[in-house]
């Protein structure tokens, strides 16, 4: 890795950089504009821009690699905090204690394919482990876009849907770190070890939040954007370095500040930091595409490409099964379910970590989440009229009758 | 009161459900924002929204008060507010105050307790953002605003349950 700043001071190469830079993200904000167009996330087209690029591509990038790969790391420490930011710290604590069940459905429906995988390639079991990973968690990102853009935010089982990314991303807060501590290999002993460590300050980390999210807050906030933005981002960077040290994985560290982050803190960075996570996220997924070698995609394109069928079903049954329990009606259920089959961002940080392991891994991560951030919004689109099919219109008819209006959603506070 | 189901929203907030007489499910979307939602659910599938209409939190006021706000007005009575060490408090002002009867002017609230008036409340009707020439009456209820020891003492003053030997 060239150090950018010194790249771009020596002279001749400066223009070279800024060119290079400027015509990829040119080219970013071309895919960017298509996708939306169509009405698709960008996330698939960032990946194939990057995949046409770099190990295996057309044309490697010089001097832009550098930037790249500092910029990627970045773009993966802002999609946490902001991710983080949108939740605060006891409405993780209170939807991790009531929501356990159906985060446990979820844990053990869509782990599980991208685990059995992994296992049949002859993979090494941590590898087959993120594949796993990979599989299990849908893309909060384009799932609560989707909800947006389709108007379902008020939809009655619009609550099962969020708390289903709630509760995935906190198994991220373990997950992450127990990966990276077994990355580090070592004994069995001493991997134990470390595994235990990183759960722990996982754990300590969250309760942290919880105890003192209030008055770090007040004590980051500032009524200038300026000294606001360079506070949180700073602190983010810090407390990620740190996590990263401590082989905690910065992304959870930064997911964390996020959380504890509240109030005014929370509501103005959110404002400030949603172009630079914007920028660097396309950044992450232009850098995961170089990364991997468009040559291995033919031999890995019908696995991943069942991979996803599989797991698109399995988490439609997650979500129909969580609806339910919450009162929802046969359309209801199916509205969850689909909304939950988008991957993305998350599935490749995962596969991000695990590149060096297994090289198929990163491309038939990159093929499965190409699939199903394409195919799973329009699946979700398409419920309704999926639900009025012959054959679906049977399933589940016998509990709930449609024209009655359930009795409203999920145990809570009377009043 | 109707039976209202609070559910919570990760991220967003929290939605208030109710089921009409008539059947029809009507939530209140609360986002973290001030932002208010409106939904009508649909009577075919009891689950989709059939209308949703965003509010901001100057609309949701007025539809509020357009709905019989004053009912609300009552409950918030019992609430304070904290927000980053700033409470707010409604309070009736009792006949046996001292401060009953007196303009804001004479009464120097701000200067003996720290606390300021936002508001009267009389027979329903608001004195919004009071003048120093406005009265406070008996029976007002008046919306305060401090820090919680300023706003303690002022409560105290209005409260007074006989003459208080306050200077």
């Amino acid at each position: 890795m060239q150090p950018v700043l010194s790249a771009a001071s020596s002279g001749a190469d400066a223009g070279g950089l800024l060119l290079e830079l400027g015509a990829i993200i040119l080219g970013l904000a071309v895919v960017a504009r298509i996708a939306r167009r169509i009405g698709l996330t960008p996330i698939p087209f960032y990946l194939i821009g990057g995949l046409a690029f770099g190990t295996g591509g057309l044309a490697d990038l010089g001097a832009a690699e550098g930037f790249i790969e500092v910029g990627a790391e970045i773009g993966v420490i802002l999609m946490l905090l902001m991710l983080g930011l949108e939740y605060s710290a006891e409405e993780l604590v209170r939807n991790l204690r009531r929501s356990a069940p159906a985060g446990g459905v979820d844990l053990v429906l869509n782990f599980a394919p991208g685990l059995a995988l992994g296992l049949l390639l002859g993979w090494d079991p941590l590898a087959a482990a993120m594949l796993g990973g990979v599989t299990y968690i849908s893309s909060s990102g384009v799932v609560a876009k989707l909800l947006a853009d389709l108007n379902r935010v008020g939809n009655r089982e619009t609550p099962t849907v969020l708390t289903l990314l709630v509760i995935e991303d906190l198994v991220m807060v373990l997950y992450l770190p127990i990966v990276a501590s077994l990355l580090f290999g070592g004994s069995a002993t001493a991997t134990v070890i470390t595994v235990a460590v990183a759960a722990g300050a996982a754990i300590v980390l969250l309760l942290t939040a919880v105890r003192y999210g209030e008055r770090l807050s007040s004590l980051v906030f500032s009524g200038s954007s300026e000294v606001l933005l360079l506070s949180l981002f700073g602190i983010t960077l810090v407390v990620a370095g740190l996590a990263e040290r401590i082989q905690l994985s910065a992304a959870v560290g930064a997911f964390l500040v996020g959380v504890a982050l509240s109030g005014e803190a929370a509501s103005a960075g959110r404002a400030l930091l949603l172009p630079l996570r914007n920028l660097f996220a396309a950044v992450f997924f232009v850098f995961f595409g170089l990364q991997v070698d468009p040559s291995l995609i033919p031999d890995v394109a019908l696995l991943a490409g069942g991979l996803a069928l599989v797991t698109a079903v399995t988490k439609v049954v997650t979500g129909w099964w969580a609806a339910k329990q919450a009162g929802i009606a046969r359309r209801g259920r199916l509205r969850a379910g689909s909304a939950l089959i988008a991957r993305g961002e998350f599935s490749i940080v995962i596969a991000t970590l695990g590149v060096g392991l297994e090289p198929g891994l990163g491309a038939l991560s990159a093929t499965y989440v190409i699939f199903l951030a394409i195919l799973g919004p329009i699946v979700t689109r398409l419920s309704d009229p999926i639900a009025a099919l012959p054959g679906i219109r049977r399933i589940g008819r016998d509990r709930v009758s449609e024209t009655s209006l359930p009795v409203p959603s999920l145990p809570t506070s009377h009043r | 009161m109707t039976e209202l189901t609070e559910t919570p929203m990760p991220g967003l907030g929290a939605r208030w459900d109710m089921v009409t007489r008539s059947r029809r499910g009507v939530a209140v979307i609360s986002h973290q924002t001030g932002r208010r939602d409106l939904v009508i659910y649909g009577q075919e599938d009891p689950d989709a929204a059939a209308a949703s209409v965003e509010l901001t939190t100057d609309e949701a006021q007025t539809l509020a008060e357009l709905l019989g706000g004053s009912r609300i007005v009552e409950r918030l009575d019992a609430l304070a507010h904290q927000l980053h060490g700033l409470l707010i408090e409604w309070v009736t002002v009792s006949p046996a105050s001292p401060l009953a009867g007196q303009t804001l002017a004479d009464s120097q609230v701000r200067t003996r307790t720290g606390a300021s008036i936002l508001a009267l409340i009389r027979d329903g009707e608001a004195i919004p953002s009071p003048g120093a020439d406005d009265v406070i009456m008996a029976a007002d209820t008046a919306v305060i605003v401090g820090d919680p020891a300023a706003v303690t003492k002022l409560t105290a003053l209005f409260d007074a349950t006989g003459p208080l030997s306050s200077k």
